[in-house]
């Protein structure tokens, strides 16, 4: 909100008579938001592609049964409320007086129909499926009263519901996603609709006034998509934008002291880690080597010890504080405090080289070893630079250590092929609950059960995967989050992985503004608001 | 060169003269002193790039060297240890004087290494091209075609994306990328080249087809190729830069100078300006005065210039 | 000139072929679509089921096969990743490239021209030396270094241009352009300058170079010694011969620009398709990296085309006939 470039708006409408207004609009004309975020959403079609992204802007033009809060605990949406009434079934009440965005009335036929089309949506790289297939039949039993049978117990249905969103059956038999991102199909509940859509570029969002929710502030919005870092921050400045999104790590120092800027903030699901491979436990592996670079005969990442002194010669405060400026909080777990089945004292393992040449040495190691940590380049915040730094800590205890950064599509091609031997990686918690990388990341490998699906580094421990697969099938809460507790700690003492820190996401904005910062990475333009 | 005997007109001049060529050619040089100070600046940064290891304070692609704790000091500060960082550093710790004079090393090899080889190549087939003329003709330009149907920068993407990053696949990927354009120049002088009397009058006196070529088209060919050589050679390393950027050049923990600019670019925002700026000056720096020295040399070689 | 015209076409039909075999091997060696595309939480039965969704599971020849069948019938494939025909995609963003790229040629021509002119009649000046010392400048940083400097500048600190994106669009021909609207001109002012930076000073140093190679020729001379006046002799007879290679290089530049604008394109957010292949590189979409090389190519043939005709336009004694 420079004044030079309320200036230079007045020159141009003083000499072309043009009204601009639509174009580069601050929050001064009418109630209009434009806000950029940094991941392009691929399509409007709720249900063909399962990214962050999309879902995103999904948020906007439609709803869901079950809401997630701030804090990613469920809230009530479409769904007043909830409940098990037995193992296997699910009874939902839902709100009365809802109507879409084209006027008719949302009903249980709106969630069998809903339910029926996710699996039909063609060609989709990333389906829903995955959070409808467990229900195995939809019953109607009033016109606000579904239930909801699965083929197993399923604790987490409400979490996955919320993953859904809702269409009216009017939309017809399998609305394509074309007849979405041509605004066609794209009728929702949500306090938005879609006035026009240019893919890659941006889309223009109108307020839905008969929105059952709170009232967003905006009757318009501007929805843009600026990839790259440093042109978002600098559309932020330039006052082209009132909003951005994931405000890179590298500006914040300066923005934080900027009074053209607020900053709002919140510590994410996304925890980053460190992954040993365990396939080649008996020597081969692709980059481990003796100190003279003779190859070594057994895996010494096999070896507890080595892990252990591994995570202790990392000094993750200087992580945080140097390569994330503040932007991380150094962790010894999944999730991060605050959030369900977080471990109160697992404490980030302390920073102790000493420690970690001594237990190096008395796992045989006393010279060290050879390795080459291998991690993305353009994935997630700063994985480059993090790399290096721990490369850096590392090669303080003795390891003569290697840095390779990858772009992801070949980094995680390789990475899945198990060609690395250690990796760097970072993983999105999206059910608030370490259920989700217990089951993903550290339970064995096992493809017909769906289990250890991103487990690459093939870690195992079948006492561990008893103690998972007992917690997922507990469907009251307290409960299970005494058994991933007990989880998560036995994964932390074996050093399954080396978790480093949780990200924080923020979010830049005009001064006269507030966000209510999100923990999963959602920007929201109805929970921005006028500072006062 | 003997040039009393050649027919040609220029050499005959030269035989008056009783001069070199070569004591001609550095006196013509030396007519323009921005030329010579150009010549000079390359010769110290060529001496920088190849004295680096033994010159420079710290060696920045050691990562015990590097600590994370002295990363992002402003020019003058010191380390934790005293070593004084004249330029700052960046976010490793990475010392940038010691930085830029290694990345000159890498830039500046990558640069002239790939800029050589595609010259080379391309000069060759465009001269055989337009010599031959018929079906090696065709074909050699379908290939040229072929080639340049692909943008540079895409190819280059696609080469390392398939080959992955590193100093000689990055080179590897430049001389796919510049050869054609080479071969395109130089058969283009040469078409015009055929037809002048010069020409004409060599092939009446039935000299052998290689000596035509290369003995007296080459060197009348050679103005249009050096212009697109120095800028070839500009451009070889700013298209390094640019795919360091776009993270498909030198790996991260060797920094060329574009890359150590690609990496401080996300500082500039922030007022640190010298992780990005200075490795820039020396980029600019090497790259003009290459350009200048390009630039004499095509007015001291072009025979057509003279007076 | 149709049976030249005909081999032409027949030739680029086998550059594609080339090509599309390239890039189907390309990026299968690179990595895996599916793993890039899917939610990280999929589970394997996920996985299996897009890999078929996505026909993926399919030998390499046969994803081929089916994509030739495709592309005789003018199906080039849909997205994996926007679930949009390939082409509809690609012809959405063309556009935007479009009019970035022609303004670019526009401003190296507009500008490159005269300054090259000026450079080359007095080489001795201080403006000549001026002049050739800023094209070397233009040459010599990064641009997207230029463009996040311009940015810097004229739209933070000054405040004077939008920093990103298209701004407002205007119809014509059923397209949106940017060029016909005063704000979209402002938003395009910038990346178009920062693409044609490069190619100002490749045709300054060209028209240069050309001015000082023909001033001493004879036929300058003789047109002198006719008593023609020197502005006739510059802008009519110099000028007419400097164009052929200044014409060759601007045509044959325009391929490059269009893919180039990937980086002016990133940089400042503007919606083209050069964005549209970098992201679909990082995530592997295989329809439309193949869709995009197929454009360029026959972008960049109806160029070359274009080129050698205008080339026998100016130069007369190269006759296309020659060049078979």
């Amino acid at each position: 909100m420079g004044k030079t470039r309320k200036s230079a708006h007045l020159a141009w409408l003083a000499a072309g008579g043009l009204a601009l207004a639509g174009a580069v609009a601050g929050p001064a004309v009418g109630q209009t938001l434009t806000l950029a975020v940094a991941a392009s959403p691929t399509s409007l079609d709720p249900h063909y592609h399962n990214l962050a992204p999309n879902n995103s802007l999904a948020d906007h033009i439609f709803g869901a049964l079950v809401e997630m809060d701030a804090n990613t605990r469920p809230e009530p949406g479409l769904a007043l409320s909830w409940k098990p009434i037995s193992d296997l079934v699910w009874e939902l009440k839902l709100r009365p007086g809802v109507k879409f965005h084209d006027g008719s009335a949302f009903t249980a036929e709106d969630i069998a129909y809903t339910l029926a089309r996710v699996p039909t949506v063609k060609n989709s790289p990333g389906s829903f499926l995955l959070y409808t297939r467990g229900v195995t039949k939809v019953e109607v039993v009033d016109p606000l009263t579904v239930r909801l049978t699965t083929g197993a117990v399923t604790p987490l249905l409400p979490i996955d519901l919320s993953q859904v969103a809702i269409l009216p059956h009017g939309l017809g038999p399998e609305p394509t996603s074309e007849s979405f991102n041509a605004l066609k199909s794209t009728i929702g509940t949500g306090p938005y609709r879609v006035t026009a859509y240019n893919s890659g570029d941006r889309v223009e969002l109108a307020r839905n006034d008969a929105y059952w929710g709170e009232k967003p502030h905006w009757e318009k919005v501007h929805y843009r998509m600026i990839p790259n870092d440093s042109a978002r921050t600098s559309a932020l400045l330039a006052g082209d934008v009132d909003f951005i999104e994931a405000v890179p790590t590298s500006d914040l120092s300066t923005l934080r002291k900027d009074k053209r800027v607020a900053l709002a903030e919140a510590v994410s699901l996304r925890f980053a880690y460190l992954f040993f491979d365990r396939t080649r436990d008996g020597g081969g592996m692709p980059f481990v080597s003796g100190p003279d670079g003779e190859a070594l005969a057994k895996n010494p990442l096999a070896d507890v010890r080595v892990r252990r002194a591994l995570s202790m010669a990392i000094n993750r405060a200087a992580i945080v504080d140097r390569v994330m400026e503040g932007a991380a909080v150094a962790t010894g777990q999944f999730l991060a405090k605050g959030s369900t089945s977080y471990v109160d004292d697992l404490a980030p393992p302390a920073y102790d080289p000493e420690a970690a040449r001594k237990l190096l040495a008395e796992a045989g190691y006393p010279r060290g070893f050879r390795i080459t940590l291998q991690g993305p380049n353009d994935r997630y915040v700063n994985d480059e630079k993090v790399i290096q730094a721990v490369g850096q800590m590392w090669t303080r205890i003795g390891l003569q250590t290697k840095v390779d950064a990858i772009t992801w599509p070949s980094f995680i091609g390789r990475a899945s092929k198990q060609e690395f031997s250690a990796f760097f990686v970072a993983w999105g918690v999206s059910s608030g609950e370490a259920s989700n990388p217990l089951r993903a990341l550290i339970h064995t490998f096992d493809a017909s059960r769906g289990f250890g699906s991103a487990n690459r580094a093939r870690y195992s421990n079948p006492a561990l995967d008893a103690v998972i697969e007992r917690g997922m099938a507990i469907t009251d809460d307290a409960a299970r989050e005494v058994v991933l507790k007990q989880a998560t700690r036995m994964a932390m003492e074996d050093v399954a992985m080396i978790t480093l820190y949780q990200q924080k996401n923020i979010w830049g904005m005009k001064p006269d503004l507030r966000y209510v910062a999100r923990a999963d990475e959602a920007t929201h333009a109805f929970a921005v608001y006028p500072a006062k | 060169m003997s040039a009393a005997a050649s027919p040609e007109p220029q050499d005959a001049v030269v035989a008056v003269k009783q001069e070199t060529p070569f004591a001609r050619f550095v006196s013509e040089y030396c007519e323009s002193p921005v030329a010579v100070v150009s010549f000079i600046a390359v010769v110290l940064i060529v001496g920088v790039a190849l004295l680096a290891p033994w010159i420079s304070p710290q060696n920045p692609y050691d990562l015990a060297q590097l600590d994370i704790m002295d990363g992002r000091l402003a020019p003058g500060a010191t380390s934790m240890d005293g070593m004084v960082f004249w330029l700052g550093t960046d976010d490793q710790g990475r010392d940038m004087l010691s930085g830029i004079m290694y990345g000159l090393r890498i830039s500046l090899g990558v640069g002239v290494g790939s800029a050589a080889i595609a010259c080379v190549i391309g000069t060759a087939l465009g001269l055989i091209a337009a010599f031959a003329g018929g079906k090696v003709d065709t074909s050699l330009m379908r290939l040229v075609d072929l080639q340049l149907s692909f943008p540079a920068i895409l190819v280059a993407l696609m080469i390392l994306a398939i080959l992955g990053k590193g100093v000689m696949n990055v080179m590897l990927a430049l001389v796919i990328v510049e050869w054609a354009r080479f071969a395109r120049t130089a058969r283009s002088a040469a078409l015009v080249e055929a037809r002048r009397e010069y020409m004409e009058a060599a092939q009446c006196l039935a000299l052998p087809k290689w000596r035509l070529v290369f003995r007296h088209m080459l060197p009348n060919c050679m103005p249009p190729i050096i212009v697109i050589g120095t800028i070839l050679v500009a451009r070889a390393i700013t298209l390094e830069a640019t795919l360091s950027f776009l993270g498909l050049g030198v790996p991260i923990t060797e920094p060329s100078l574009g890359l150590l600019i690609a990496n401080g670019y996300q500082y500039m925002l922030s007022g640190k300006y010298w992780i990005s700026f200075y490795p820039g000056i020396a980029l600019l720096v090497t790259i003009m005065a290459i350009n200048l020295v390009g630039d004499q040399l095509r007015d001291v070689l072009n025979p057509r210039l003279k007076r | 000139m149709t049976t030249w015209m005909l081999r032409r076409l027949i030739q680029a039909v086998f550059v594609m072929l080339a090509m599309t075999v390239i890039v189907f091997i390309g990026v299968n060696v690179i990595g895996d679509p599916v793993e890039i595309l899917i939610s990280p939480e999929a589970d394997q039965a996920e996985r299996a089921r897009a890999v078929i969704a996505l026909g993926l599971d399919k030998p390499l020849w046969e994803q081929y096969w089916r994509f030739l069948l495709g592309a005789v019938q003018g199906d080039l494939g849909r997205s994996f990743v926007f679930n949009e025909p390939a082409l509809k995609l690609i012809a959405q963003r063309m556009p935007a490239t479009l009019e970035l790229a022609l303004t670019a040629v526009l401003m190296s021509v507009v500008i490159g021209i005269p300054l090259g002119l000026y450079a080359g009649l007095k080489p001795d000046s201080i403006g000549g030396r001026l002049v050739m010392g800023a094209s070397i400048l233009g040459f010599s940083l990064p641009s997207f270094w230029i463009g996040l400097m311009l940015i810097m500048v004229f739209a933070v600190q000054l405040g004077w241009l939008p920093s990103t994106g298209r701004g407002q669009t205007a119809e014509l021909f059923g397209v949106q352009w940017s060029f016909l609207t005063r704000d979209g001109l402002a938003h395009m002012a910038m990346p178009a300058f920062n693409l044609a930076l490069g190619n100002i000073a490749l045709v300054l140093r060209l028209t240069r170079a050309g001015v000082r190679e023909n001033l001493p020729m004879d036929y300058v001379k003789f047109a002198r010694a006719k008593g023609l006046s020197p502005n006739r002799v510059v802008f009519v007879h110099v000028l007419k011969n400097i164009l052929i290679p200044i014409v060759t290089v601007v045509g044959l530049e325009i391929g490059g620009l269009i893919a180039f604008a990937v980086v002016t394109e990133s940089v400042f957010a503007w919606p083209g398709m050069g964005k549209l292949i970098i992201d679909s590189i990082n995530v592997l979409d295989r329809p439309v990296i193949v869709a995009y090389l197929m454009m360029i190519v026959v972008l960049f043939i109806v160029i070359n085309l274009l080129v050698d005709l205008l080339y026998t336009v100016l130069d007369p004694r190269v006759r296309l006939e020659t060049r078979e």
